[in-house]
């Protein structure tokens, strides 16, 4: 059975150049911090791979740090405002208030939690029922103790779009650093650095064709800074450990095809999001699609099937060679449903009952059509035996 | 490189799941002599079950089913369908969790309250039926109250954990998972474990 890879916004498949760059990589084993010819080979790889990604969102190279992923980069970030040492900078900040957001991804929701219990104050901020947050809400949340806004770009789960700039401008206006996770927007639209005004902003190379076990974290010159990973000089004392030089390499291969395919990729996704929209609602009656109409990744489509659940959705479609995603709580370990979905306001049925269809560069209009076959089905089959569905023809 | 799936669940239950014997179809038509429902849609698994029984033999003859929920707790019922078929009704009301899960060849631990609510609801069909053919003596324990409405426990429940050594609200979610969904439940769980704390190992 050819299977069908629908589930790009938990991670994507290698580029093919990536691939090729990667086979030549193993040859360098040199540790980037050595001087001699094998270390020296290595560096001019990482900064390579660092100038890469420094154009890509429009910031200097001395700005770009690599970590071992996304997670770690946005615990660097949200760390960085705990430090309690009196050598520190930030010492006198150490009360400082972080205003997030309820739809955050888990690795920031856990860390500002986890920063809560060591005293410093966290503020959540609502969204609507689009998944957007209220700028005026933002306003009146910012105290004079506020010292971090952390606002993701990109929704990973029903893709709403957050107005970075306009929520930078209000940050700005008080004084308050700005940080945005933008895992799952960088390589998905247009990001720069100086363009959004944001101090610190975080991604990762495997959401965009690149190795796994990668972030990439810029900090702006200047704004304050304490490391996560200390013991070593690497990344400017930034981020010690000995670089992951595959990983980085990778990276930057990846970000070099994503200048060359992104906008060829937006248009195609454009296309396939009408055709998957008009084929659920064709086809298959009680649904709702999740996120922002407009202000939403085209690559990334959330919808609910009142009355059926997520995690027998999900297997349904995996027995049929489809991959996709669920908020439902039966997939995750955890009982709870999704917590971007309840926070749009959706109820905890219809949480249950959603999947997330995230598309790659790889989608092809044959899959969309396959899929929009298999799903009515296994729509029809899942409510046929569902207490909660009764169908009203 | 060799993909070796052993897909999520096992090969029992990945059976049942996507072949699901005795969903009831169609109600309009379904003559039964029991039915029961447990669980509730916003806690992610509802069940219904329904039971026809011979009453000469006080057996189950037919059992048809509904459920709103994720795999397990599609196959989990569908298993129980067939497990009950020619069962003694006093059998059938014995059914617990583990003989389900056993017949499934085992469940990830996150996944029992799946089959919980399976043995729950047949249970709750057979005392239904009980009820409408003058047997009420024979509904076990006379009505015990639902106190989690997620996953389904009873005051009856909480008084058998604290039986069993539960002391703290924290013991008695280990014994019974109660209050680990919604959390609602909570202050009426802490006061019923008091309560019995007190009724058994008071002074």
């Amino acid at each position: 059975m050819k299977r069908i890879y629908l589930d790009n916004n938990a991670t994507t498949p290698l580029h093919p150049e990536v691939k090729k760059v990667l086979v030549d990589a193993m040859e360098v084993y040199g540790n980037p911090s050595s001087l001699h010819s094998y270390g020296r080979e290595a560096r001019q790889l990482v900064e390579d791979a660092r100038e890469k990604a420094a154009k890509f969102i429009g910031a200097h190279t001395d700005d770009i740090v690599f970590t071992g992923s996304g997670s770690e980069a946005n615990n660097t970030v949200l760390t960085t405002f705990t430090c309690q040492s009196r050598f520190c900078s930030l010492t006198a900040k150490h009360n400082a208030q972080i205003i997030t957001t309820k739809i955050e991804h888990p690795c920031v929701l856990e860390t500002a939690s986890c920063l809560a219990g060591k005293g410093i104050k966290v503020a959540y901020l609502d969204v609507d029922q689009y998944g957007k947050i209220n700028l005026e809400e933002l306003k009146n949340s910012i105290t004079e103790d506020t010292g971090l806004v952390s606002i993701m770009t990109a929704n990973n789960e029903i893709g709403t779009i957050q107005d970075i700039k306009e929520i930078s401008k209000i940050a700005r206006s008080k004084g308050v650093l700005i940080h945005t996770d933008a895992v799952q927007a960088v390589g998905k639209i247009p990001i720069n650095v100086n363009d959004l005004d944001v101090d610190y902003l975080t991604f990762s190379g495997h959401k965009i064709y690149g190795p796994k076990g990668t972030g990439v974290m810029y900090i702006k010159k200047g704004s304050p800074f304490c490391p996560f990973i200390r013991g070593g000089h690497q990344e400017k004392g930034r981020r010690a450990g000995t670089e992951n030089t595959l990983g980085i390499i990778g990276t930057g291969k990846a970000i070099e095809m994503r200048v060359l395919e992104m906008e060829k990729d937006e248009k195609k996704f454009v296309e396939f999001k009408k055709l998957l929209k008009k084929g659920i609602e064709d086809n298959i009656p009680d649904i709702k699609f999740n996120g922002h109409p407009t202000d939403c990744l085209s690559n990334t489509l959330n919808v609910s099937f009142f009355g059926a659940e997520g995690e027998a959705i999900l297997l349904y479609l995996d027995l049929e060679g489809v991959a996709v995603s669920t908020g439902s709580a039966c997939a995750s370990g955890s009982l709870d449903p999704s917590h971007v979905l309840l926070a749009t306001g959706l109820s905890a049925e219809n949480a249950h009952g959603s999947i997330r269809i995230s598309m790659g560069r790889e989608t092809t209009t044959d899959e969309i059509e396959r899929v929009l076959d298999i799903l009515p089905k296994v729509i029809k089959k899942i409510r046929d035996m569902s207490t909660a569905y009764v169908n009203k023809k | 490189m060799q993909f070796d799936d052993k897909w999520v669940y096992t090969d029992k239950l990945k059976e049942h799941f996507m072949h699901p014997k005795n969903i009831l179809m169609d109600a309009t038509d379904y003559k039964y002599d029991g039915s029961g429902i447990v669980g509730n849609i916003k806690c992610g698994d509802q069940m219904l079950m329904f039971i026809q029984v011979d009453k000469e033999k006080q057996t189950i003859t037919d059992c048809k089913w509904k459920t709103y929920g994720c795999a397990s707790a599609i196959a989990s019922t569908s298993i129980l369908s067939e497990m009950v078929k020619g069962m003694k009704l006093e059998d059938a009301h014995k059914i617990s969790p583990k003989d389900i899960t056993k017949e499934l060849g085992g469940l990830p631990e996150h996944k029992i309250h799946c089959s919980v609510l399976g043995d729950k609801a047949l249970r709750a069909a057979i005392d239904d039926y009980y009820a409408k053919h003058g047997m009420k003596e024979k509904i076990k324990r006379e009505q015990s109250k639902i106190v989690c409405q997620c996953m389904n426990v009873t005051d009856e429940e909480i008084e058998h954990a604290v039986l069993e050594g539960a002391r703290t609200f924290y013991e008695l979610q280990e014994k019974t998972k109660i209050g680990t969904v919604c959390g609602q439940c909570k202050g009426e769980a802490e006061s019923l474990l008091n309560k019995y704390v007190k009724e058994h190992f008071g002074n």
